[in-house]
């Protein structure tokens, strides 16, 4: 076969081969990509035809104060749950880390399994552990503060709480990476370091943290993407109340979008939303090239 | 000797214990939806003390559970089937085959991570309704299946396999079609088992999606279906519990089925976020 029918053939393979995906990606992702940047410049409804208003929705963002209730929302969020949730995990992994055989293999099941559940199933199941009549956390609850408190209800208690179920339901896959991470771990390291007669202190500082920061870099900015994407469990737990005060920005495009019916407005939500993700991924990805550089 | 083995039980059962009471409200769930209505509200202990099942004949009988798990495990395995099948194809043309383009199409599915799939929900909303797609299964569908995740693990698997072997074939007179699906997608059923569990998971767990674009009920899938129960039951804690773990039960034993397949899985497609 002469070299050039051989790469014609080669060519077409490749055309067929990726036809599908290329279908499927350039209608169901690229379209909307496109069509949701063009509709944050109109006035249109969610559906029909609109006007060109240049950046008459992004001029009206910055005047739009429960936007920016959402914002910080997200935020305090944000400062609830990719920390604490890290934190959590690596103590977890350790902890699962030293023991062996069954044992660790249940135990891991035990922690991993939440983040299997669908979000509705999680949320069904804490509204009612924390039910303000009946739930079993009320009485602990009490212990604290003196009384039972409607915690979905409360301006104060909201968020926290949401994060609370969050952090048990999405725990368990920062667990598991973690894990992986202090398996890469080479064990002459740490029997190096005891024969210097270094302390389990000192080990883990000197030698766990600095060689699994990759994986915690990692852990922490997943987390960080994940949980500015909120939605779901703060509309089937509190829907954005009381006050706004659990309101947060794919909230806010949900209702502009759907029940407002501005698919223009809803859409320069979107942009923000997705801006701001997309300047955290390039700053991870930076960050991660510098920590491997090391 | 003995005293660090005692040591090491004595962390095992600390361990053992916290991991139980990270898992207690799935247990009090199960407890919960065991006992009579009225029981649950006389404060009985933490114990299951009761095998009352009428929670869950009743959930069976007066819901559209049923309709639920035949629009879930329709959507979720068509979701999956596709997003293998086409994601394999483009992997194994990125991985093997030299054509012009190559290089922008890679990248394209490595920036895709990037773009936060909800903020995308409006436009495909439109499109979806401009296509008579909603409340139908191929609208809960369709936008699902961009996972670019499967196409860049899949590139690395087959970036692995040795050159010879391709060699071996194409000079046997067999086509790219032949190489894939005889040669590299069998070497790669361990990863490919992984790809699909892990999609199948997400796509039966989505809620987002398809309560937008499903308002009808006998459309609904698991996960927006069970949210609409509230209502028509009132106060009804047994039943509620009940209904969660119905719910839960097929992930929750196909995980304990496939537990290492899911753990591989979720390892190896964080590793290639990063």
């Amino acid at each position: 076969m002469s070299k050039l029918k051989r790469r014609r053939r080669e060519i077409r393979a490749a055309g067929l081969l990726t036809a599908p995906f290329l279908f499927v990606f350039t209608v169901f992702f690229l379209f909307p990509t496109y069509k949701v940047i063009a509709l944050s410049f109109t006035d249109a409804p969610l559906i029909g035809e609109g006007q060109w208003i240049g950046l008459a929705n992004y001029a009206k963002l910055l005047n739009d104060r429960l936007f920016f209730t959402s914002l910080w929302n997200n935020l305090y969020f944000v400062l609830l749950t990719v920390v604490p949730t890290t934190v959590i995990a690596l103590l977890i992994a350790l902890a699962v880390s030293k023991l062996k055989g069954r044992m660790q293999a249940l135990v891991l099941t035990l922690f991993f399994l939440p983040y299997v559940l669908p979000v509705s199933v999680v949320t069904l199941i804490w509204a009612w552990m924390l039910d303000f009549q009946f739930g079993i956390l009320q009485p602990l609850i009490a212990a604290v503060t003196g009384k039972a408190v409607p915690v979905f209800n409360n301006p104060h208690w909201v968020m926290p709480m949401i994060a609370v179920v969050t952090i048990w339901w999405t725990n368990g896959f920062n667990v598991l990476l973690l894990i992986a991470g202090l398996r890469n771990i080479p064990e002459d390291l740490y029997e190096a370091a005891a024969l210097d007669g270094a302390t389990p202190w000192q080990r883990f500082w000197r030698v766990t943290w600095p060689l699994l920061w990759p994986v915690t870099a990692l852990v922490l900015t997943l987390q960080l993407i994940l949980q500015l994407k909120l939605f779901d469990q703060v509309y089937l737990l509190s829907n954005g109340g009381p006050f706004n005060s659990s309101y947060v920005v794919l909230m806010q495009m949900y209702r502009e979008a759907f029940q407002l019916n501005n698919g223009g407005y809803a859409s320069a939500i979107a942009m923000v939303l997705f801006l701001v993700i997309v300047i955290v991924s390039v700053l991870q990805f930076q960050l991660l090239r510098i920590g491997g550089r090391k | 000797m003995t005293a660090k083995r005692a040591r090491n039980l004595a962390f095992s059962g600390i361990v053992l214990i916290a991991a139980m009471i990270w898992i207690f409200p799935l247990y009090w769930a199960l407890t919960t939806s065991l006992r009579s209505e009225n029981r649950i509200v006389s404060n009985a202990g933490v114990f299951i003390d009761e095998l009352n099942f009428s929670a869950y004949v009743d959930v069976l009988s007066t819901s559209k559970l049923p309709i639920w798990y035949l629009n879930s495990v329709a959507t979720s395995l068509i979701t999956t089937a596709i997003v293998l099948l086409t994601g394999m194809m483009c992997a194994y043309a990125l991985s093997q085959l030299r054509f012009p383009g190559r290089k922008a199409l890679y990248l394209l599915v490595v920036a895709s991570f990037m773009v936060p799939v909800p903020a995308l929900y409006v436009a495909q909303f439109i499109l979806m309704s401009d296509l008579g797609l909603v409340n139908t299964w191929w609208g809960i569908i369709l936008p699902q299946l961009i996972v670019p995740v499967v196409v860049i693990v899949y590139k690395q698997f087959f970036d692995a396999i040795p050159m010879e072997m391709r060699e071996a074939v194409l000079l046997d007179g067999g086509g790219e079609f032949t190489l894939l699906f005889r040669l590299y997608l069998p070497l790669n059923w361990g990863i490919t088992a992984a790809l699909a569990i892990i999609t199948f998971i997400t796509t039966w767990n989505n809620f987002f999606w398809p309560f937008l674009i499903v308002t009808s009920e006998s459309m609904m899938t698991i996960p927006v279906g069970i949210t609409q129960v509230n209502d028509s039951f009132g106060v009804a804690y047994a039943r509620m519990m009940a209904l969660a773990l119905l719910a839960a039960a097929p992930v929750i034993i196909g995980y304990l089925i496939f537990q290492k397949r899911v753990t591989e899985a979720v390892m190896i497609s964080a590793g290639v976020k990063g």
